[in-house]
């Protein structure tokens, strides 16, 4: 594997490959030396031009764990607030000899076309509205942990049902997640109201549903999306309350869920919109599993991509 | 202890070599040699350390693993202690971790605290010495041990590094073009160590 950016990327040996190596890394965090030699003298550069906390510090910690270099560079503050272009930027970063590029970026493709100008290695950490790969990995690591509590070995979510909620057209979230958890073998629904399901959602390998209500009691999984108030200028939903009556994952939703089925939040949560503070603060909640399985999952990748020879 | 097993020479199952050398591989150690190495190992060990205390047994995966779990079984059946058994992957911590692609990673395993035991790294072969000296980094990185020794099944010679094994089934000479591949019977079905003529595939023992 050369670079990562797209869930599709992977298949499930990969996949598998990955999820075990980063149990293998998780245990590094209760380690007195937080410290492992296998990237030393290697240079990782986060390159983002969104904002972001936990990605981008999970993608530190994990490079540095690694005993990696890692070196932040957002678009604030750096040469990009003055107008120079992606490919400038990428190349110029490039040129100092670094080895791989972390990138998140507000045009869906970018980590695909920097990939194309530099020798080093690409991983997406989100473009725009199309695909957050590491997220969705996370996800199906936390997921899959989440299984192996009453099968111990569980490895593929051969009939298990994820459902993924809310605002499907601008997510990259969901993209990586429907894509990944179906090579993983679960099957997806994907619940929104009609005006945040995308235009050819017909061809995506999910099934399609209006009414959370209906899928609640079916799934496995729930999975709630975040509203993404910088890109809801479009009038997509009347108002929040709506919104939150349609398709938040109330108390009284709560109840209604499948026994044992637990629920994700790839973060940062909006309370009392998409997702009530019960549901987010609930015993079956994996919200915070999450975020403690990015360092281990990024470590993992990162190791797989710069971990062997060129 | 050389030879002992040369009688039992067999054609090398990989087709024939093609290097100046014997062209068959050689079993050098059979079941019961290793059985009886294993018993001798586990005794000389609770000799040196006067006992079973503050004692661990840490494998080197792969093949360390399951000795280091002979070697206590061994300690149970003289002593009656159960003597933590774990194990420990230095992978992360080789030397040649560019030359070669992505390597897998194996399991970790700490029974006990390092810190303040004395720790028995197992091997199935001594060789170069690296993965020993990468053991040492990684046992660092867990704790700070009383002591740390090194009993190997096979010592082949031809050490890179400053570095010897207290306790040694067997020494095997061996030509550095030969490979020593070593089976047990948890991971292969067998216990066997044979000699083969080239090194066809990487050498795992270092």
């Amino acid at each position: 594997m050369r670079h990562l950016l797209s869930a599709a990327d992977l298949d499930r040996n990969q996949t598998t490959e990955i999820f075990d190596l980063a149990e293998e890394m998780s245990l590094v965090q209760g380690r007195p030396v937080k410290k492992l030699p296998a990237l030393r003298g290697r240079t990782v550069v986060n390159l983002f031009f969104e904002d972001s906390t936990r990605t981008r510090s999970s993608f530190e910690i994990a490079g540095k764990w690694l005993s990696a270099d890692v070196i932040n560079i957002s678009a604030k503050g750096s040469s990009v607030s003055k107008g120079e272009s992606l490919r400038d930027t990428v190349l110029t970063v490039a040129a100092m000899g670094v080895d791989a590029l972390v990138i998140r970026h507000h045009a869906s493709g970018a980590p695909w076309q920097a990939s194309r100008w530099i020798d080093a290695h690409v991983l997406n950490a989100g473009d725009g509205t199309h695909e957050h790969p590491t997220q969705a990995l996370l996800d199906a690591f936390t997921i899959r942990r989440h299984f192996r509590r009453t099968v111990p070995d569980q490895v593929s979510f051969d009939g298990k049902t994820v459902a993924i909620v809310g605002d499907i057209t601008h997510s990259r979230v969901a993209r990586s997640n429907v894509l990944l958890l179906t090579t993983l073998g679960a099957q997806v629904i994907v619940v929104a109201p009609p005006t945040l399901l995308p235009s050819g959602i017909d061809s995506w390998p999910v099934l399609v549903c209006t009414d959370l209500d209906q899928v609640l009691p079916h799934a496995d999984i729930v999975m709630m999306l975040r509203v993404q108030r910088e890109r809801m200028s479009g009038g997509y939903f009347p108002t929040p309350r709506e919104y939150t009556i349609g398709y938040g994952l109330t108390r009284p939703r709560l109840q209604a869920m499948k026994p044992g089925a637990a629920i994700c939040h790839p973060g940062p949560m909006n309370r009392g919109l998409e997702i009530s503070a019960d549901a987010a603060d609930a015993a079956n909640s994996l919200i915070l599993d999450q975020v403690a399985a990015g360092v281990s999952v990024r470590m993992s990748v990162l190791y797989e991509l710069l971990g062997g020879s060129e | 202890m050389s030879g002992t097993g040369a009688p039992q020479a067999q054609r090398g199952d990989r087709g024939p070599g093609t290097a100046v050398g014997s062209e068959v591989s050689r079993v050098v150690m059979d079941a019961e040699q290793i059985a009886r190495a294993c018993t001798r190992i586990a005794h000389q060990i609770l000799e040196a350390n006067r006992g079973a205390q503050g004692l661990v047994l840490m494998g080197i995966p792969t093949r360390g693993v399951p000795l280091a779990h002979r070697l206590a079984t061994v300690m149970d059946d003289v002593e009656a202690v159960r003597v933590p058994v774990g194990a420990l992957d230095v992978t992360m911590y080789r030397d040649d971790l560019r030359q070669h692609p992505t390597r897998p990673v194996g399991h970790t395993d700490l029974p006990v605290e390092v810190e303040g035991s004395t720790v028995v790294l197992v091997d199935d072969v001594l060789y170069s010495g690296r993965t020993v000296r990468a053991a040492l980094d990684a046992l660092g990185d867990l704790g700070r041990p009383r002591a740390v020794r090194l009993a190997v099944l096979v010592d082949r010679g031809h050490r890179e590094l400053p570095i010897r094994a207290d306790h040694i089934g067997s020494y095997v000479p061996t030509r550095s073009g030969e490979h020593v591949s070593v089976r047990l019977a948890e991971t292969d079905g067998v216990d066997q160590v044979s000699i083969e003529p080239v090194a066809q595939v990487a050498p795992e023992e270092a």
